[in-house]
């Protein structure tokens, strides 16, 4: 691995990287049954280089800000560092988003590039938002077809210039990335990170969890997301490692990536783990009692000798089987992006599959804490990573309060929001609106949120605020949407759901065909912020001077009434 | 040439089967992330039973954002 500490900026790091290991592969593509692509660290220079030059001939200046929207593969990684070597900030955006959604993140990030697939591009260039985000000067798309309309685009590919573009240093102040941590629909909430940052938290994740020229990585959590850009693409690249990506996430051929490209990590968010999972049971529940026998008797000695930390050659020699499902050279899976339940995690490390579950956030650089394995904890998130103070703020009689973090790879704060950073950010303390406690071998156990959002399985992030636009002009006096949670505390980070609470005005019943708005204004939505019920709450809203609810008002006056008799489910 | 009715009518019949519910519990409008309360891996699985069904190849980005029979039965139709 590259020695870290002697770098400024992600783009100096990368830059060594490219020529420290130039004879390696870093990238393979696959799609369905066919590997499209296979690029060494040169290969992937050529090309980077190409597009830097392109972006500086064209008057892409240090600090400028270029947007990605793109699927996972090897044009992403290359445009971003092409916009790296130039000294930008790079905007990484969910190619999952609706359009007017991205939209209202390139106006809001002040990006003037932005690098997109001809697809994506095609519901772009249709989509309203386009007017006012006037400070995109340039898009480059990928993938278009010969002859199709680019809609004032131009193709990536002709996007490269000869010569040798002029290196722009950063210092580790200078920010790196603007990540949209939520916001769509509401206030957009843009984590500055600084290189510093990244740096800190590459060293103190592959600490933990090393890479090295040979080692595959499997790319299945899109790369705008925080976890995959650090074991996606910075981690493996800074250590001479190949990154696989594949165009298609089937469940058939991710499972054939495993075993096709041997696979060493892969990360995935909970809803793919247990989805892993329940394929592994079936599998095991089909066999003949003998095997099943056997099965069990081999998992119970893997059990066993692997209590105290994980002992990777004998399980594979034990369970063969289920490791060549697996390629047979998994070292472990990295979940991330939501809480994952204990059983899950037992289930996989029974197995001799080290599950490296943690706890982390954007704002805090990623991970805060991982589990060390040593030994395995399925009942915890893990101790703080090197470099982490986490503390407990204002614990109650059992010890819960909220965690805090103080770490050189805690945000810069956020876009163009000082009022927001200054809630977030307290004397240096980023305040994670999650609550938990340490247990006596410094594990941190988490306990629910005090924040008005939900995470769900699939890693998503909803703040309650940002659904509210979609429930506009219902004919109600008011309405305000909640998480669960954050009404009813259940100490519990699994099966988080929204809530719609209206009130239609003293003594007013509930018509079915309120009902029946709600729930088509509600399918509106993507599947993961649609909300799972409705309160009907016929008392005024407590309101602000500008007349906002109140939430945590309002939400102390609901926990009062009985959760269960008072949710009408949609 | 199938129609887009008829396709339509196939892929609700090929739902009703992978996820065991009664054919004619569903409609087109339907939204079958809440109708067959099923994830996004489960309606990856649907799509590649559909793909298999059809004879042709779906990329995952002219799916994204769809969650009812309908459009999705577009989506195929402009591929057959």
């Amino acid at each position: 691995m590259l020695d870290l500490s002697k770098f400024s900026s992600i783009g100096e790091a990368l830059r060594e990287a490219l020529e420290t290991y130039a004879t390696d592969v870093c990238l393979i593509e696959s799609d369905r049954n066919e590997e499209k692509l296979r690029l060494t660290y040169r290969d992937f220079k050529e090309r980077a280089v190409a597009l830097a030059k392109w972006l500086q001939d064209t008057g892409f200046a240090v600090g400028d800000r270029a947007a990605i929207i793109m699927t996972n593969q090897s044009k992403w990684l290359i445009s971003a560092y092409a916009i790296f070597h130039n000294g930008g900030t790079l905007v990484p955006l969910d190619y999952k988003l609706k359009p007017e959604e991205q939209w209202q993140l390139l106006k809001h990030s002040g990006s003037s590039v932005l690098i997109t697939e001809y697809p994506i591009w095609r519901q772009l260039s249709n989509a309203p938002g386009r007017e006012a985000a006037t400070g995109i000067k340039k898009v480059l798309v990928t993938e278009a077809p010969a002859e199709a309309d680019l809609f004032g685009a131009m193709t990536w590919e002709a996007a490269k210039a000869g010569g040798t573009p002029e290196f722009v240093p950063r210092t580790r102040q200078d920010l790196a990335c603007i990540v949209y941590s939520s916001g769509t629909g509401g206030i957009p909430k843009g984590c500055m990170m600084t290189h510093g940052n990244y740096l800190e938290q590459c060293v103190a994740l592959t600490s933990l969890y090393p890479f090295w020229p040979g080692v595959r990585y499997l790319s299945i959590l899109p790369t705008n997301h925080a976890i995959d850009f650090m074991v996606g693409f910075f981690g493996p690249f800074t250590c001479g490692a190949a990154v696989v990506h594949l165009r298609t996430l089937r469940p058939e051929y991710v499972r054939e990536a495993f075993v096709k490209y041997q696979i060493t990590y892969v990360s995935l968010v909970p809803l793919v783990l247990k989805n892993l999972q329940k394929g592994l049971q079936a599998r095991f529940d089909e066999l003949p009692p003998s095997k099943r026998w056997t099965l069990e008797a081999l998992r119970n000695i893997n059990k066993t000798l692997t209590r105290k930390q994980p002992r990777l050659g004998l399980s594979r020699r034990l369970l063969k089987d289920v490791h060549s499902a697996f390629g047979g050279q998994l070292r472990a899976i990295i979940v991330g992006g939501a809480f994952t339940e204990p059983q899950t995690l037992q289930f996989f490390y029974d197995l001799g599959i080290p599950v490296a579950n943690g706890y982390g956030l954007t704002e805090a650089g990623t991970a805060v804490t991982v589990n060390d394995l040593k030994p395995f904890r399925a009942d915890t998130v893990g101790k703080p990573l090197p470099g982490m103070e986490v503390r407990i703020v204002n614990p109650d009689a059992e010890g819960i309060g909220q965690v805090c973090v103080r770490s050189k790879t805690v945000m810069a704060g956020y876009l163009d929001d000082e009022e927001m950073t200054a809630e977030a950010i307290v004397d240096g303390w980023l305040q994670t609106g999650d609550m938990g406690r340490f247990d006596h071998t410094g594990h941190l156990q988490l306990f629910g949120r005090r924040k008005n959002m939900i995470v769900t399985e699939e890693g998503k992030n909803v703040y309650a605020e940002d659904v509210e636009s979609a429930f506009e002009g219902l004919p109600v006096k008011e309405f305000c949407v909640f998480a669960e949670n954050y009404i009813w505390p259940s100490h519990s980070m699994v099966g988080e759901k929204l809530l719609l609470v209206v009130n239609l005005g003293t003594g007013q019943a509930f018509p079915e065909e309120l009902k029946n708005l709600i729930i088509a204004r509600n399918n509106r939505l993507m599947n993961y912020k649609r909300v799972h019920g409705i309160v009907v709450h016929n008392e005024d809203f407590p309101l602000t001077a500008s007349l906002k609810a109140v939430r945590p008002r309002l939400a102390e006056r609901l926990r009062k009434l009985d959760r269960d008799a008072v949710i009408v489910t949609v | 040439m199938r129609t887009l009715e008829q396709t339509t009518q196939e892929i609700l019949q090929l739902a009703a089967k992978q996820f065991k519910v009664a054919e004619g519990s569903l409609n087109p409008e339907d939204d079958f992330y809440k109708k067959l309360g099923i994830d996004s891996l489960q309606a990856l699985d649907l799509l590649s039973r559909i793909e298999n069904h059809f004879r042709i190849e779906l990329p995952d980005y002219e799916v994204q954002g769809v969650s009812d029979f309908k459009t999705l039965a577009e989506r195929i139709q402009s591929r057959l």
